[in-house]
């Protein structure tokens, strides 16, 4: 046992020093206010970059995070919306021409934004949909609801439908099944669908810049700017905000699924 | 490749039929959605590139974009780059998710920290990890800084440049931190499912090491293991960011190339940058159809 133990022990410190690593720089620069090359570490921390994105850059990054967490928000309910019923008939039936339908719901996740946004760009232009939020919403939908379908449709297919059949059996009505017997069964899963498609959203930068053009000013547009404009420190705290959602997710979805953890997603 | 993340046998009788009908309510808002936006952007793309332009009344359509892009020498080294990065990093990240995976498995099956922190990076933003990879890396970077401070002589100029560079050794780097937890976490799904019984049996029929691994794992790991590669190299192939904030000038990456037309001041480049969008579509649904042709079995449902 005890082999198996250190063994263990080595997996985790490699596994969570890897993971680490990235993350060592955005910090120390982001609480620099004096790093003269070659010293190892700054000659003088600070908070000026955290100030200057709370006061001087405020409304700006404010701006900026709103407009991100509204898209994202919008894209992701509207993922589940439309994906839940999709992954139910993916996961749960057999049906002619289910393969087909299957790959062509799913492509979208590996055709690459760029491919689609070009095109969408010229059509939304006639819409006057360009540099409009709700243009915006249905590039990212694009990609971000194949993806909730994905993920929807693995859930449904842990799921038994006998469970409805009971319902059903005892008198229930299709509403009261799915609100008292579908719903919290699958209720996890779909949280869990809800969040990366959330995530999936928030972290898109080409599609926004295409469909957006510069209007639509989301978190990882304002970063692209600053990254070109030099200023190390704000852009490492600005990247540490971008990346905070990404534990609150990875949190929340260890809650709702439990022991189940999160695998194949992505 | 698409097969369901499922991780544990599937409880649902897969008989399970419904009328048509109902089939058909059920998808046809999914596929109203994807077919007009996903199909929609692909068609237009397509006559854009094919030298559709609104508002005018006479149109001349030909292949001429897509032939001036792909007889391009440029187009021919900016492939080999783009094939070159995503190949490399799906590979790399190939043979150290199996190894992990295999190692998880052996050893940390129920460590729950691990499996946690392992979902990090595929949720991080591959912005996030491209700036801080330029701020690690870079010759003037936190490892260089390190470098200097311990060795106490400047490294600046003997530092290697891992930015920017020739290798893309940069853009490697994000993506293999990015992809190996993604194809670890499919492995993962299937080695639990095996279970150790026929390793054990393999074990006591007197077979090495090695011998399990080839001849029991990874037949088992291998439907898998292509489906997630496939996802890797395709995402690979065509992502913009990275290769943008960390690549070189020149020759650039497909997909950086195509947005460098698009978004040109002179309007006659982009049906050409639109050309090439269409283009690295094109390739990347041929890898996902030659994968899923590849892979697939006879009595599969999805």
């Amino acid at each position: 046992m005890k082999k198996t133990n250190s063994a263990q022990y080595t997996i985790f410190v490699l596994v969570l020093f890897t993971i680490i690593v990235p993350f060592i720089p955005l910090i120390l620069w982001s609480l620099s206010e004096q790093w003269f090359y070659p010293a190892a570490l700054p000659q003088k921390f600070g908070l000026r970059a955290w100030n200057y994105i709370f006061s001087t850059a405020g409304e700006q990054i404010i701006r900026g995070l709103v407009a991100s967490f509204s898209v994202a928000l919008t894209t992701s309910i509207l993922s589940l919306f439309i994906g839940y019923p999709a992954g139910r008939a993916l996961g749960l039936y057999n049906f002619k021409g289910k393969k087909f339908i299957a790959l062509l719901l799913l492509l979208p996740i590996v055709v690459p934004p760029l491919s689609t946004s070009m095109g969408l760009h010229l059509w939304f232009l006639h819409l006057n949909l360009t540099e409009h939020f709700l243009g915006v919403v249905l590039v990212h939908l694009t990609f971000c609801l194949p993806y909730s379908i994905y993920v929807i449709s693995g859930v449904f297919s842990d799921f038994n439908p006998d469970f409805e059949a009971q319902a059903r059996s005892l008198g229930a009505t299709s509403w009261q099944v799915f609100v008292r017997v579908t719903l919290p069964m699958t209720l996890p899963g779909v949280t869990v669908a809800a969040l990366f498609a959330f995530l999936l959203s928030w972290s898109q930068y080409l599609s926004t810049l295409i469909i957006g053009g510069g209007k639509i000013l989301t978190l990882p547009i304002l970063l692209f700017s600053l990254m070109d404009g030099g200023d190390r420190p704000v852009a490492s705290a600005i990247s540490l905000i971008f990346i905070c959602p990404v534990f609150v997710v990875l949190a929340a979805s260890a809650q709702s699924l439990g022991r189940q953890g999160l695998r194949g997603i992505r | 490749m698409f097969t369901a993340p499922a991780s544990r046998p599937p409880v649902s009788p897969k008989e399970t039929t419904l009328p048509q009908k109902s089939i058909i309510l059920l998808l046809t808002p999914a596929l109203l959605v994807v077919v007009t936006l996903f199909g929609g952007g692909l068609v237009i793309g397509f006559f854009q590139a094919l030298g559709y332009q609104p508002g005018i009344e006479e149109q001349s359509l030909s292949l001429q974009h897509f032939i001036t892009t792909l007889t391009d020498p440029d187009f021919t080294t900016s492939l080999g780059l783009t094939l070159y990065i995503a190949l490399t990093s799906t590979l790399i990240s190939a043979i150290a998710s199996i190894l992990l995976a295999v190692a998880i498995n052996h050893w940390a099956a129920n460590n729950k920290i691990i499996h946690f922190i392992l979902q990090i990076p595929l949720a991080a933003p591959h912005l996030v990890i491209g700036i801080s990879m330029i701020l690690l890396i870079a010759p003037s970077g936190f490892i260089a800084r390190l470098c200097s401070f311990l060795f106490a002589v400047d490294v600046q100029n003997t530092f290697p440049i891992l930015v920017n560079d020739k290798w893309s050794v940069g853009i490697l780097l994000v993506y293999i931190w990015k992809e190996i937890p993604f194809i670890t976490f499919m492995l993962l799904t299937v080695l639990k499912n095996m279970g150790n019984e026929l390793l054990e049996a393999g074990a006591s029929l007197g077979a090495t090491k090695l011998q399990r691994f080839f001849s029991i794992t990874f037949p088992i790991i291998r439907l898998s293991l292509g489906a997630s590669c496939c996802i890797v190299f395709a995402f690979t192939f065509g992502a913009f960011e990275i290769p943008y904030l960390l690549g070189q000038t020149y020759p650039q990456t497909l997909p950086v190339w195509a947005y460098m037309n698009f978004s040109d001041i002179d309007l006659k480049a982009r049906p050409e940058g639109v050309a090439l969008g269409i283009i690295i579509a094109v390739i990347v649904i041929s890898t996902v159809l030659l994968s899923e042709y590849l892979t697939r079995t006879p009595n599969r449902n999805r």
